[in-house]
């Protein structure tokens, strides 16, 4: 069963959040789920667009207390 | 106390000589063992390599015996680790020799990796290698003209290299008077042509100056080689003549065999850089999964925290410093001028126009460098 898995890129500017997903997803097996944590509100519009143009599948994203919450799953 | 370095690159060497030297007394004192263990017996200046494969250094100018570099009372062996056994608090080494320690810094490193990008190795250039940054100064002086394309591959070291190696592509062929012959093509992963903001936003009339097209939201997916295409993940693609590649990388290999971090990252705390849920083993530098820069810099700030740590601990039983995140980065431009960027974990680095005197600063910085290594700077 696919666990998901925390990449926590809170207050961190250099690689970033998205590249810490991307880092985190080629890793990842297919099916695996991701939740990014972000403090960096462009977070919210990149993950998505990159999500939507490599295929995978955005779960979720939403604010909590100043922290983006991002959960996206590997699909292929 | 037994306290154990393994890694001799930037980070281990920096430490090790921290260490060292503020506990030197005890180690006269038979009070404090230091122990370090590296594969190598060369200590190179890795950011040194862009200035070769540029033809701006020579090999000679950024290498130096591992050993003429350490304190005094370091006991160095040039026999790397295949085995850790962090329960027993002990490592096993390549020639079968167990030690045992009562304090392990790990700062084993990271290295380009190719497999995950099929044609890559084949088809591109690099000055993130040794063997790469020599060949690719001669493809780039052998160059007559054509499609030159930036690749970046994700994870990598030194963050700023895509940048760095732009400007330079673009100022280089500008000298040979062939500028107007090349299509120079930089391409990034993410939406942005850099992962720090104020960096992309400093960079991007300074492309457009340069006359640099460039594509964002490009991840390699393989290259190919015969008809000289590399094509992204995320279904585009980039003819070139000349491929120059920021390869992806990877934790050292004996990390993940011994299960210590899964790519060969090992799960560090942020502030203590103590490997998670062992409180006698320091990461340090590349190899940690903390989402910061890897660069030489970082190791270095790392490398005072975790050493006035050790030394703290072994005197009065209890660490004094966190690390804040602080990463220090010369950005080469053109025109012998270099701009910086410095930040931690709060504050976003300011990027300021670039001079010539922060150029200088850089090139003086490339020979200081051997006093950093012994923990002199």
């Amino acid at each position: 069963m696919s666990e998901t898995k925390v990449v926590d890129a809170r207050n961190t500017f250099c690689p970033g959040p998205l590249m810490e997903l991307i880092s985190f997803m080629k890793r990842a097996d297919v099916g695996d789920q991701m939740e990014l944590l972000s403090t960096d509100d462009g977070s919210a519009n990149d993950v998505p667009q990159w999500i939507a143009k490599v295929g995978h599948e955005m779960i979720s994203n939403e604010k909590i207390d100043d922290v983006w919450h991002i959960v996206v799953k590997k699909v292929k | 106390m037994k306290i154990l370095f393994v890694g001799g690159g930037m980070g281990g060497t920096i430490v090790a000589n921290n260490v060292a030297r503020r506990l030197a007394r005890e180690v006269r004192e038979g009070k404090v063992e230091i122990t370090m263990l590296s594969a190598t017996d060369q200590h190179w200046y890795q950011p040194g390599l862009l200035y070769v494969a540029f033809g701006k250094m020579g090999m000679n100018d950024i290498v130096r015996e591992q050993a003429s570099l350490l304190e005094p009372g370091i006991q160095f062996f040039v026999d790397p680790v295949e085995e850790f056994e962090l329960a027993q608090n002990k490592v096993r080494t390549k020639g079968g020799v167990v030690h045992d320690y009562d304090m392990l810094v790990i700062a084993t490193g990271c290295e380009a990796v190719y497999d995950e990008v099929p044609g890559l190795a084949e088809a591109s250039e690099t000055p993130y290698t040794r063997e790469g940054a020599t060949r690719m100064f001669k493809r780039l002086r052998d160059f007559e003209g054509g499609k030159v394309a930036v690749v970046v591959g994700v994870p990598h070291k030194c963050p700023i290299a895509p940048i760095e190696i732009t400007f330079m592509l673009h100022e280089f062929f500008e000298k040979r008077g062939i500028r107007d012959k090349v299509e120079l093509k930089y391409t990034y992963p993410i939406a942005r042509i850099h992962n720090i903001e104020n960096i992309a936003t400093w960079a991007v009339p300074e492309f457009e100056r340069m006359e640099v097209d460039y594509e964002t939201f490009f991840n390699m997916k393989e290259v190919d080689v015969e008809n000289r295409i590399v094509h992204s993940e995320e279904g585009t693609e980039k003819e070139f003549d000349l491929l120059v590649a920021v390869p992806p990388h990877r934790g050292m290999k004996v990390i993940e065999d011994n299960n210590l971090g899964d790519g060969g990252w090992i799960p560090t705390d942020r502030y203590s850089l103590q490997m998670e849920g062992h409180d006698n083993v320091y990461v340090l530098g590349d190899t940690s999964n903390l989402p910061i820069s890897k660069t030489g810099s970082t190791a270095h700030f790392q490398s005072e925290v975790i050493g006035e740590n050790i030394a703290s601990i072994f005197r009065t039983g209890f660490a004094t410093r966190e690390y804040d995140g602080k990463v220090y980065c010369f950005i080469e431009a053109d025109q012998d001028r270099a701009t910086n960027a410095c930040f931690n974990y709060i504050d976003p680095p300011e990027i300021r126009a670039p001079t010539k005197s922060m150029h200088m600063l850089k090139m003086s910085y490339n020979q200081w460098y051997w006093s950093s290594a012994r923990g002199l700077l």
